[in-house]
């Protein structure tokens, strides 16, 4: 029980501020709200173990995105990428309910946002899919889902999510087989 | 019985059994390695079964096979023997649901294994199946020579085989000379000294798993995997038959690394693991997915499971 305390408590904290959040009220207010510090990323929970995961596979000097939107003001509004980011299109992962800030916290940008208001960083950013995907993110815990390396019975290699799924279009592309086994009567 | 007497060239006459004896004594004389061949030859004619052998024996045949592989490939092949881990039944999981089809798993094996590349020989098959054909009551019948640009193709799925390292496996109980057998982890195993390369265990499986060295294995020295087992992935001699072992040289260590084939999936579709551990991601594979075996109504009782993780 006591493992689940800190998670309890940041449900319930959860729970107490969200009614605040009336429909309609300024977007000044509703940041004072989420401008949290960027918290301990939250209690390990059972089943995400000390196996190593290695860094998430960022593209070359994106990160950290403080570096550009640390000055920029937020525009809230889905619109078409144009100046920036023009690569990045939502794609197969349910891009009529999506929008960036869904997921990457406005506030400070080296962060990703749980729906709880919770900062989780990239690193682990399971905890942001794992929103969703839950069942997925349990047998990935269990190392059921998700490839694998290591030591069967010792240290292991996990992966993030998005080092096989691109997070904005998330579905799995098709890849070249290798060779065809040679035909018997082919063999000399 | 009237005895049958046949006459010689010379005139002198020879009953038909002393014939037989003298061709029977000649076909053993032929057998033997010739005069004057190396003592290892010798050695090697006299080798005991593998389960038969105490440590002494053990140490000085893997240093006479390492020697020779030395002077074969011309490099070092560590050959090692290491013994099942106790507390330890090996298990695997695939999961269908996931396969692409893409045969990094084969060549990884290959690879990994030892296997002779030209004649090629695969100890992993990938079949392919239309969805709504049929399927796990005709594998004799599907595709594994498909060949497309892009895995996965609409419409079809892909099915794994390899050796299902059955708890009651048929290819044991039909060799001969007891040259295969099954280990304490499950693994089962064959000693390459002792097959004399009849092909019976191979008709045996249901699973089509096992393969014959019609010729000395063509394996280029550049591609040799040096780290190997006895029971495992060691240089291979021609009319030898030989098949998965869960890379016995990877997993049977303290720790013990994956499979080559559930390390290279790019899918993660391949689990494995301890039967035997309640923690182990093979048990929870078992306990929370849907799974089968093949063939189960051949009562061969794999420990290969495929499963559906969704």
């Amino acid at each position: 029980m006591r493992r689940f305390l800190p998670f309890v408590l940041i449900v319930c904290i959860g729970a107490v501020l969200t009614p605040a959040m009336a429909p309609g009220e300024s977007s000044a207010e509703e940041k004072a709200i989420w401008r949290t510090e960027p918290v301990e990323t939250g209690p390990k929970e059972k089943g995400i173990p000390e196996f190593f995961v290695p860094p998430p596979p960022f593209s070359e000097g994106i990160f950290p995105c403080s570096d550009c939107h640390a000055d920029q003001e937020t525009n809230p509004n889905r619109r078409d990428l144009t100046e920036m980011h023009e690569d990045i299109q939502i794609i197969n992962h349910a891009e009529d309910q999506r929008w960036c800030l869904d997921c990457h916290n406005p506030d400070d940008r080296d962060y990703l946002r749980l729906a709880s208001g919770r900062l989780v960083s990239f690193d682990e950013s399971y905890y942001l899919c794992g929103q969703c995907h839950g069942t997925i993110f349990r047998d990935w815990k269990a190392g059921i889902h998700g490839r694998r390396t290591g030591e069967w019975n010792g240290k292991k290699t996990y992966r993030l999510c998005v080092h096989c799924h691109d997070p904005h279009q998330p579905r799995f592309k098709p890849i070249e087989p290798l060779p065809p086994p040679v035909k018997p009567k082919d063999i000399k | 019985m009237k005895k049958q007497v046949t006459k010689t060239l010379r005139g002198k006459k020879v009953s038909r059994r002393s014939v037989l004896k003298g061709a029977a004594l000649a076909a053993a004389a032929a057998a033997l390695p010739p005069v004057g061949a190396e003592a290892a030859v010798w050695e090697a004619f006299f080798q005991k079964h593998f389960q038969e052998l105490n440590d002494r024996d053990l140490d000085k045949i893997i240093a006479r096979l390492e020697k020779e592989y030395a002077d074969r490939f011309g490099k070092h092949i560590s050959v090692t023997a290491s013994k099942p881990i106790p507390g330890v039944l090996f298990g695997y999981g695939l999961d269908i649901a996931r396969c692409i089809g893409c045969r990094r798993c084969v060549y990884a094996c290959v690879k990994e294994n030892n296997q002779s590349r030209d004649p090629q020989i695969h100890w992993i098959t990938v079949l392919r199946f239309q969805k709504g054909d049929k399927w796990i009551s005709d594998l004799e019948n599907a595709d594994k020579y498909y060949n497309p640009a892009k895995v996965p193709e609409p419409g079809y799925f892909y099915m794994p085989t390899q050796c299902q390292q059955c708890e009651k496996p048929p290819c044991v109980k039909a060799c001969p000379t007891q040259a295969t057998w099954s280990e304490d982890d499950g693994i089962v195993v064959v000693d390459y000294n002792w097959c004399i390369g009849c092909r019976y265990c191979m008709a045996a499986c249901p699973y089509g798993a096992r393969h014959f060295n019609w010729t000395r294995p063509g394996l280029p020295a550049e591609e040799i995997n040096t780290q190997t087992h006895y029971l495992g992935n060691r240089p291979r001699y021609p009319g030898v038959v030989e098949k998965c072992t869960f890379c016995i040289q990877r997993t049977r260590n303290e720790p013990g690394q994956y499979p080559a084939c559930v390390e290279i999936c790019p899918v993660g579709a391949r689990k494995f693991g301890n039967l035997l551990d309640p923690e182990s991601e093979i048990r929870y594979c078992i306990e929370n997915k849907r799974v089968f075996r093949l063939k189960e109504e051949v009562n061969t009782h794999p420990k290969f499971f495929y499963f559906f993780a969704t």
